[in-house]
């Protein structure tokens, strides 16, 4: 697969037909988001960093978002992007809201108006370089979904982005039944995020929890999260081979 | 562009943002290297966009000329978060071919003193300071430790020449002179601080104009008292 240097069509600012340009890498990245439907909705958790190649460089980036009514909206990955899709959803909801007809957009039409956008970027070798997680609840039914920068889209009781996929994943297939009550859910978020806190590089020690049910959505503020280091075997791991770590 | 994934590119340079209790300010260092040719030891790299915000590149000449049409149209200076805005959707829609971090700083009426960080891939994230450029790897650990809320006018722009001149101190990229730029209220004023009026860092040595002068003062003379 080869990619080709755009002609210099590429400038929005002088041309206005200019073609959508290649994204080849990602600048400014969020990691992992988890999420899990439980008894009143959805609960999803991010901390609020942002990496820069290796570098933590922003310590204070909200990666979810109400959209609308209905929706949660978490985003990893390039974060120009993810600003870029908040822009395109505002139109959306602002349309919807013109209709004025008392209807409103559930999760599962922004979810699948996500993915075409996704898919569509994706066939033009022009992604939007995000992995997002669309929660919400509409009439008192729960919906859990997430799309990735290639379009591959769907629904789950529990997803996780990143890192989250190969850490909090087992915790949650193990640990995950219908109804939690919010203590379990939080209590159970926590635990992944701990675990990815210790062994994700890109992962700060600052996040927020959001919640979405019937009501609407709340943001949790940002708060930290206690760690382990006391294991006996933590002290001295070296002493009975030196020169080993 | 080349290839190497892991390290985002960096411009050779130094830029700091800091908002005080009342405006901003902006500092940079003036070294514009070709390679490892210094081609401009005092060049400016904050460039003014209005009467009452600035930011550090080349984007800039496009902006200032949306800027100016926005300021007609509205009546009323533009807002610092407009600047920011309309830097964001340059650095955005030409992501490719744009390798400028930028720095916007200003004050208006409604939000006072703000910064605004605008790295490569056109992500804004609205700060209460920001450092870029290749030297600014220097200042993280510095400023997590010195960073402080509410600072005055003085110590803001203490700060940030004292933190530009760090930067200088261990990157090659960065150098010359310290520019400042304070923004507040009362409008816009430029400071200028040259290499040899910077406090010496570890292993500098104070600047002599000769080894002759060392080599006198060393002994005293024979009939001194």
């Amino acid at each position: 697969m080869t990619f080709t240097i755009p002609i210099d069509n590429g400038d929005s600012v002088k041309n206005a037909e200019a073609d959508s340009q290649r994204t080849l890498y990602p600048y400014v990245t969020g990691t992992s988001i988890v999420a899990i439907k439980y008894k009143d909705g959805v609960l999803m958790a991010s901390d609020m960093g942002g990496s820069y190649g290796s570098t933590l460089r922003y310590k204070n980036i909200e990666r979810m978002k109400a959209i609308g009514k209905h929706s949660l909206l978490g985003a990893s990955g390039e974060i120009s992007d993810f600003q870029e899709i908040l822009r395109y959803l505002d139109e959306l909801v602002l349309n919807d809201n013109m209709w004025d007809d008392g209807n409103s957009l559930g999760p599962k039409e922004v979810h699948n108006y996500l993915t075409r956008v996704m898919y569509n970027r994706r066939n033009k070798f022009n992604p939007l370089w995000n992995t997002l997680v669309l929660g919400g609840v509409k009439k008192g039914e729960s919906y859990l979904g997430m799309v990735s920068m290639i379009g591959v889209s769907f629904e789950d009781n529990h997803v996780a982005t990143g890192f989250g996929n190969h850490l909090a994943r087992p915790i949650l297939r193990d640990e995950w039944h219908a109804d939690l009550s919010f203590e379990e859910g939080v209590k159970l978020l926590e635990k992944c995020m701990r675990v990815l806190l210790y062994r994700d590089r890109s992962a700060i020690n600052k996040l927020q929890i959001a919640k979405i049910t019937e009501e609407g959505v709340t943001v949790s503020q940002p708060y930290s999260l206690k760690t382990f280091w006391e294991f006996q075997a933590f002290h001295n791991p070296t002493a009975g081979a030196q020169g080993s770590w | 562009m080349d290839l190497n994934l892991d390290a985002p590119h960096s411009m050779g340079t130094t830029i700091i943002g800091v908002t005080y209790n009342g405006g901003v300010v902006l500092g940079a260092d003036s070294r514009t290297s070709t390679g490892m040719y210094v081609a401009n030891r005092a060049s400016d790299k904050i460039t003014q966009l209005t009467d009452n915000a600035a930011d550090s590149q080349v984007v800039s000449d496009y902006v200032r000329y949306f800027l100016h049409q926005h300021t007609i149209q509205l009546g009323q200076p533009a807002t610092v978060k407009v600047s920011a805005n309309l830097i964001r959707m340059l650095a955005y829609n030409n992501k490719n071919m744009l390798q400028t971090g930028l720095i916007v700083g200003g004050w208006d009426k409604y939000e006072g003193g703000k910064i605004y960080g605008i790295p490569l891939g056109g992500t804004v994230v609205e700060q209460p300071f920001a450092i870029g450029g290749s030297g600014s790897s220097y200042l993280y650990g510095f400023f997590d430790q010195a960073w402080k809320e509410n600072m005055t006018k003085e110590e803001a722009e203490q700060l940030v020449v004292k933190a530009v001149s760090l930067a200088i101190a261990r990157d090659g990229a960065s150098g010359g002179v310290v520019r400042t730029v304070i923004i507040n209220s009362e409008g816009v004023t430029r400071n200028f601080y040259p290499g040899d009026k910077l406090q010496l860092w570890h292993e500098e040595l104070e600047p002599q104009n000769s080894l002759l002068d060392i080599l006198n003062a060393a002994g005293p003379e024979p009939m001194a008292i």
